[in-house]
């Protein structure tokens, strides 16, 4: 590509960018209940740790500290990440309700600078949120962080962005190939990551099935690779094959989406399916 | 005229499908339930030249929208090649959508968004940034007789003429070669019309622009056009300049072009309207 064509994508990436930021400030209110529930889902997930003594469970077998933090730690990763994937997910149905569908699909954009965007701003929004949910946690739970490696988390969570960025970009695919169903499996598909990516449980307590399914999801890892280092006193070191897996993950998933979603957009050309109503 | 046309199309069909829901009992399986097909355009052949305003007339589902929606890049034919510059549409959409625009009968904005947001979203797919944008989005909107204030003023707040103009603001700011309007004045109040039927016949006086204008309205096609197509159920009826076809069909006298359909079509478009309304 030509030094034009760079500057003209990194300026429609930047539009991109820009637009999703505009989208937050006047959708302002609704950010703010999102954050809200996002901190009480995590205020509730650490009172219910809190609360486990109280159900019979003594800390002889069971240290509740350790169990206050894993759980902590699911809820507020599982906070940044469906954040992230949604935003990712809802690209085209977010196009559709709005009915600007159609403009941003025949403007001469480079889909990958589109989606790419798009993430960004899920991504810079999506740590912003979820930090300000851990300072108060961190503050309302004691949280002890001393032991942790807070670097190597932080890459594990770094790396794990691009699988997770390849999944919601094979899952906006959905409402690209079906306008009326799409959105409803996208929050299935959702869900099904939080079922089986170990976000509040080890995956050896599921079935079998959902097991093998864990075991695919790079989630799993990115939750696994993050406890380590918060809590299992390990270090970026010992976390390389988990760094390198998710990094492989991304390397396939984020081409492997673009690939689908270049099938999918060129069949919802045949059918007739881009525009506002699908 | 000896320049190349500004869009070539031979044999352009398109056929929608969708499933006949209501039609077949609900334990049918969805493979084996009857599709229901309708034919949009039949083999199309036609050359649009360079620098005019051409006029598509048709009553609704004539194929006037799926006419513009292929030529947007936005449809694949199912069979038959269209061009834009010479470009294909099917396997050079990137080089047509650096050359053309859209305004559609729906404004189409993030609601939430000024119109400057929203404008600054929009230039940047195509290349251009915050400088100078402002000022061409203000000297257009000048034009179409609309203060620049509302550039501040959210989307949703703004009557549908004044959307409308934005949306017209939108698709000059790119500096298009080819401008695909879409029933561009329909439901607007008779001032924003003739603001907008203003711009049209600047555009026509200067020829800089190849303006393809679908339409309702005879009088604006009779007013504003070079030539005039007229589509009914996916076939070309009639096609020449507005004097031409009056002369042609009127058999000695002199009649409108409202006159000229119903005579080959067998009904007025209005009849057509008023059916689709009820």
């Amino acid at each position: 590509m030509s030094v034009a064509g760079i500057r003209f994508e990194l300026n429609a990436f930047l539009g991109f960018v820009e637009r999703q930021g505009n989208l937050t400030k006047r959708y302002w209110a609704w950010e703010l209940v999102w954050f809200f529930y996002s901190l009480v889902s995590v205020l509730s997930i650490g009172y219910l740790a809190s609360g486990l003594g109280t159900l019979g469970l003594n800390s002889s077998t069971f240290s509740l500290h350790q169990a206050q933090l894993y759980l902590l730690v699911g809820s507020l990763l599982w906070g940044y990440l469906s954040l992230v994937f949604n935003d990712v997910a809802y690209a085209i149905s977010w196009e559709r309700w709005e009915g600007t569908i159609e403009y941003t699909f025949m403007a001469p954009v480079k889909r990958i600078t589109h989606l790419m965007g798009i993430c960004l701003w899920a991504i810079v929004y999506g740590m912003v949120r979820a930090g300000l949910v851990l300072v108060a946690a961190i503050l309302l739970f004691n949280i002890d962080l001393r032991h942790a490696d807070l670097g190597a988390a932080a890459a594990i969570l770094a790396v794990s962005t691009l699988p997770l960025v390849g999944l919601g970009i094979l899952t906006s695919v959905l409402p690209l190939l079906s306008p009326g169903k799409g959105e409803q499996l996208t929050v299935a598909a959702q869900g099904f990551l939080l079922l089986v990516s170990g976000v509040y449980y080890p995956l050896s307590v599921l079935p079998l099935p959902l097991r093998i399914a864990g075991q695919a999801s790079p989630l799993t890892y990115t939750l696994q690779g993050i406890r380590d280092c918060l809590l299992g006193d390990r270090h970026l070191g010992d976390e390389l094959p988990n760094l390198l897996l998710l990094g492989t993950m991304g390397v396939l998933l984020i081409p492997l989406g673009l690939a689908v979603f270049g099938v999918a957009e060129r069949r919802a050309k045949r059918l007739g399916l881009l525009k506002r109503s699908g | 005229m000896t320049s190349s046309p500004a869009i070539t199309l031979r044999g352009v069909a398109k056929r929608y499908s969708k499933s006949g829901r209501g039609e077949t009992p609900w334990w049918i399986p969805w493979w084996k339930r009857t599709r229901l097909e309708k034919v949009a355009l039949h083999a199309l052949d036609m050359d649009i030249e360079a620098g005019a305003i051409t006029g598509i007339i048709g009553p609704n589902g004539s194929g006037k929208s799926t006419l513009i929606r292929i030529l947007s890049t936005l449809l694949l034919p199912d069979t038959g090649t269209a061009t834009v510059f010479g470009f294909d549409v099917e396997r050079e959409p990137a080089e047509i959508q650096r050359l053309i625009n859209r305004v559609s009968v729906e404004a189409s904005f993030f609601k939430e968004l000024t119109p400057w947001e929203n404008l600054i979203y929009a230039a940047r797919l195509y290349g251009r940034s915050g400088t100078g944008t402002r000022l061409r989005a203000t000297a257009i909107l000048d034009e179409l007789g609309l203060k620049s204030e509302v550039l501040d003023q959210p989307m949703k707040e703004l009557s549908r003429g004044q959307q409308q103009k934005i949306a017209i603001a939108r698709s000059f700011l790119t500096a298009p070669s080819l401008l695909l309007l879409d029933e561009p004045t329909t439901g607007l109040d008779p001032r924003s019309k003739r603001d907008v039927q203003q711009l049209l016949t600047r555009l026509r006086a200067e020829g800089s622009v190849t303006v393809l204008l679908c339409t309702h309205d005879l009088q604006e096609a009779e007013a504003l056009c070079d030539r005039v197509v007229m589509l009914d159920e996916g076939r070309i009826i009639a096609d020449g300049t507005p004097a031409e076809l009056c002369r042609r069909h009127g058999g000695g006298e002199v009649i409108s072009l409202e006159e000229v359909f119903l005579r080959l079509a067998g009904r007025s478009l209005e009849d057509d309207e008023e059916g689709a309304a009820e």
